[in-house]
């Protein structure tokens, strides 16, 4: 359950932010996740909803905006999109090295 | 404070121990604390599909006076500046540092029984030990004489950074040595928490299934060595050693190997040459 530990980050960046800017409350707090990063992507969002009360986004909703995977082929040059780490080339079948999908960002925030 | 026994630690915070030191066993009934988390299951899980994609979600009306503030900041940002600190630490004193992952069970505690009692008067050992809970683990490494901090983690699933650096202003660290730091038992969360290690070496029993690499990508995928353990019960188990290499370089072509049994001893020689190389790369 390292979402619990995801979140945390999340609402310290959220909170020092919306405090940095003057900002009385935090109504969305966006995301970025990438599709291999290893996240569970509906604990994170139960998470929050928890760890968010007391805080200055005790109301807000967590956007989560999901990043592709990014397979480059080290063999032909060609990059796709994946959805698992052993992925094959759809060109030439050589081994997909991992280029993106592993984001784990806070992107934006809506506060009043 | 904790309210079992008066001490100042918060009932489920993370402990650091040695072993012989004051015990803090924790063991409280969970229906003491309050942890919201744990309790709020049976409702509306059906929200969760909705975050999970791009929908617009409102952004474009006004919140009533609101505004959108940019932030594109790392969610691990903190515990990478605490790895940066760790690294180096670990620099200034020539120390390797291996962060060693693996399921519970796949005999890490035993392969660093052996490597501290047979590489003693070599290459000095120190060990990080990262349980939920128990000192079973820094009992063993104590016995086997190399200087040890026990770090529980209470509920957590994996060691940060931070757990790390606390654990290294407690603990003695020859300079020039290695620090091992073993990590709590998981193929996933680990993963994703850099400690300022130099590698990762991720431990794999052959007592296992051969598809873990694919089963758990990242942890390979992080991974410099994999060490393949228990080969003495090759004979007796349905383990295809060229099978789980193949699953584990589809994942990380650069991933080098070892094949050994720690309480027999074969393919050891192996574990301590690539110890030895990246301890002289360390060094320099």
């Amino acid at each position: 359950m390292h979402e619990m530990t995801l979140v945390a980050g999340i609402l310290e960046i959220a909170e020092e932010r919306a405090r940095e800017a003057g900002a009385a409350r935090i109504n969305t707090v966006t995301v970025e996740i990438g599709r291999l990063a290893g996240v569970e992507l509906s604990a994170l969002v139960f998470c929050f909803e928890t760890a968010r009360l007391g805080t200055m986004a005790a109301g807000a909703e967590l956007v989560v905006r999901e990043l592709p995977g990014r397979g480059l082929c080290p063999a032909c040059g060609a990059e796709t999109d994946i959805d698992f780490y052993a992925a094959l080339c759809p060109a030439c079948d050589g081994c997909l090295q991992v280029v993106g999908g592993r984001e784990l960002r806070v992107a934006s925030l809506d506060v009043d | 404070m904790c309210d079992s026994c008066g001490c100042n630690q918060p009932p489920d915070a993370v402990t650091y121990r040695k072993p012989g030191g004051h015990d803090h066993p924790h063991r409280h009934g969970d229906a003491e604390h309050a942890h919201p988390h744990e309790h709020d299951h049976g409702h509306d899980h059906g929200h969760d599909h909705a975050h999970s994609h791009d929908h617009a979600h409102g952004h474009d009306h006004d919140h009533g006076g609101g505004r959108r503030l940019s932030v594109e900041q790392d969610i691990l940002r903190r515990n990478d500046v605490v790895a940066e600190r760790n690294r180096g630490w670990f620099e200034g004193r020539g120390v390797l540092a291996l962060n060693l992952v693996s399921s519970p069970g796949s005999g890490k505690t035993s392969l660093l029984e052996r490597t501290i009692r047979d590489l003693r008067g070599e290459i000095p050992l120190a060990v990080i030990e990262g349980d939920q809970q128990t000192l079973n683990d820094a009992e063993r490494i104590a016995a086997a004489g190399a200087p040890v901090l026990q770090v529980n983690t209470g509920f957590g699933c994996h060691l940060d950074a931070e757990m790390v650096r606390r654990a290294l202003s407690e603990l003695e660290v020859p300079a020039g040595g290695v620090l091992m730091i073993e990590n709590v038992g998981n193929l996933v969360c680990p993963a994703l928490f850099d400690l300022g290690e130099h590698a990762k070496v991720v431990i794999i029993s052959v007592t296992e299934g051969d598809d873990k690499p694919q089963k758990y990508p990242a942890m390979f995928a992080a991974a410099s060595l994999c060490v393949i353990n228990k080969t003495d019960l090759l004979p007796h188990v349905d383990f295809d050693v060229e099978a789980c290499k193949d699953a584990a370089r589809r994942v990380n072509p650069a991933l080098a190997f070892v094949e050994l049994s720690a309480t027999r001893g074969e393919g050891l020689d192996g574990w301590y040459r690539w110890l030895r190389d990246r301890r002289a790369a360390a060094a320099r």
